[in-house]
């Protein structure tokens, strides 16, 4: 097959995009920044289930990105309201002066 | 057939680097608003691989839904809390090594497990049309009918709870 490309590379590209969002949410303090590293690990899922739609010739993956994206709109949308909610009690979204529940 | 390689193999080369170096970017970038603006364009690239993938509808959906919508609110509520180079907190350099090295080992295990799979091919070319609306449309309303109304309810729940947690005070 001339055209085709591996799935393997998919993987490969897909785990790359998730580690670089997994590492993002571990070495940043910006909550936005976090948020945003999330939402960078909930596309390296979606291209995936595309690809392995696209591989078995089968519409389902492509409706279940249809619904992550859904979520994952309802999802930012809940936590930003919650972020500018600590912003104005705080004034401030690094996550680590987020520790009222420890004391 | 350019160097051995064909256009769609160039394009899915292209456009991986392009969305790992600006995903990098986020990670690295000092100002939030940068962060954000790299995003985008990791969604651009990210929607062209759909393309790529025969995916036509998710393709505009993925553009409309997160650089259009998403990356926008993202960049409201960056710029409503007046966030800027200055005020950027810092993990310190041993936080972040080992942030590093936790990712490097994960990256490590995930492409050891795939080393077993199988190598097979995507018929990237072919006539297949099952990215398009209308066979979309089809499996969407007929199987997925249920979790779709489930995700409008989800959608609606959403909405009310940003407007009341955004309320300034809850009588």
């Amino acid at each position: 097959m001339l055209n085709g490309i591996s799935i393997n590379y998919y993987i490969l590209l897909s785990a790359v995009l998730f580690i670089i969002g997994a590492v993002g949410v571990m070495a940043r303090r910006n909550s936005i920044i976090i948020f945003m590293c999330i939402e960078l690990m909930l596309n390296a899922v979606n291209l995936l289930l595309v690809a392995f739609s696209t591989l078995h010739n089968d519409p389902s993956g492509q409706v279940f990105v249809f619904f992550i994206m859904a979520v994952a709109a309802a999802e930012v949308a809940v936590g930003l309201a919650i972020l500018s909610m600590i912003y104005r009690n705080i004034k401030n979204i690094d996550t680590d002066l987020l520790s009222n529940l420890k004391q | 057939m350019l160097l051995g390689y064909t256009i769609t193999q160039w394009l899915f080369g292209i456009l991986s680097f392009l969305a790992i170096m600006f995903a990098l970017m986020v990670v690295f970038s000092r100002n939030p608003v940068n962060s954000v603006l790299y995003l985008v364009m990791t969604f651009f690239c990210i929607a062209g691989h759909y393309l790529l993938l025969n995916a036509q509808f998710l393709a505009v959906v993925h553009i409309v839904v997160y650089a259009g919508a998403i990356m926008v609110l993202f960049l409201f509520v960056i710029m409503l809390m007046d966030l800027n180079e200055e005020s950027e907190p810092q993990r310190s350099w041993l936080n972040k090594t080992i942030a590093a090295i936790a990712g490097g080992m994960l990256l490590f295990v995930m492409v050891g497990s795939l080393k077993g799979a199988g190598d097979l091919q995507l018929n990237q070319m072919g006539h297949s049309d099952i990215g398009l609306v209308k066979n979309l449309g089809k499996v969407l309303f007929k199987e997925f009918l249920f979790p779709f109304e489930i995700a409008s309810i989800l959608l609606l729940a959403a909405l009310v709870g940003a407007i009341m947690i955004g309320k300034k005070d809850i009588k």
